[in-house]
């Protein structure tokens, strides 16, 4: 199972439970963002919002959902929580090497 | 303006590509029947259609932006401030300006002036979508023709 970063996953966890009104103690590392906790195409779009701003990235959930929807991935590639966490420090890494 | 078409931007005044801002002019009509209850007797243009001219003044920046192939569509606004009584036959200046671009969404800043005064602001958030049909990705581009942002 993928390690992930637990500073993240609290900030990601933490603005999850906010923008989308889920209790935080419900969300657990093993959450599926969609199928878990409920969230929508609507409110996982504030969720990037925040999560973006937060973080200074750019999630890139459209080609995420792209390679779902075409066979490419599967949902919980993206969308488990510590896979998400983990998809975002990368991101994160990422800018800071092209820096 | 034409309200019946919640239609509220007349004309693009000034579009900065480089730095994503936009100025559109929006004529609030002498007469209406939205001021026969908004106030009865005291005519005042809505203060959520003055957040509505923002949003769609940003919009419009989005369909520049991105050559008309997504769709804005309004999804939150935030620290919306109404501060200004603007009544039938005023003219507006509604600025825009996008602030942050993600995937499927921007987010931007605006305010409505009216003789100089800042009268509303708001930060909005838009998503954006592919068009569901090459009509209406046509009838967003004579829009744009005729309001002079292309």
């Amino acid at each position: 199972m993928a390690e992930y970063n637990q500073a993240t996953y609290d900030a990601v966890a933490d603005i999850i439970a906010e923008v989308s009104s889920i209790d935080r103690a419900t969300i657990a590392p093993e959450s599926h963002a969609i199928n878990d906790l409920g969230i929508d195409s609507l409110d996982f779009l504030d969720v990037t919002f925040a999560i973006d701003k937060k973080f200074g990235i750019k999630m890139p959930v459209e080609k995420w959902m792209e390679d779902v929807n075409e066979g490419r991935a599967k949902a919980e590639e993206f969308f488990v929580m510590r896979n998400l966490v983990r998809h975002i420090d990368d991101l994160v890494a990422q800018k800071a090497a092209a820096a | 303006m034409r309200l019946e078409r919640f239609q509220l931007i007349d004309r693009v005044e000034h579009l900065d590509r480089a730095a994503k801002s936009v100025v559109c002019r929006c004529e609030v009509p002498r007469e209406s029947s939205i001021f026969d209850g908004h106030f009865p007797g005291h005519p005042l243009f809505p203060g959520t259609l003055m957040i509505e001219a923002i949003a769609q003044a940003s919009g419009l920046l989005v369909l520049v932006l991105h050559d008309f192939r997504r769709m804005p569509v309004l999804i939150a606004v935030n620290n919306a401030r109404v501060r200004g009584m603007v009544k039938p036959g005023a003219v507006l200046a509604a600025e825009g300006k996008l602030v942050q671009e993600g995937s499927g969404y921007v987010a931007a800043t605006g305010h409505i002036t009216h003789d100089g005064k800042k009268v509303a602001e708001a930060e909005i958030r838009l998503g954006t979508l592919p068009f569901p049909l090459e009509s209406l990705r046509a009838e967003a581009r004579k829009f744009a023709k005729e309001v002079g942002l292309i």
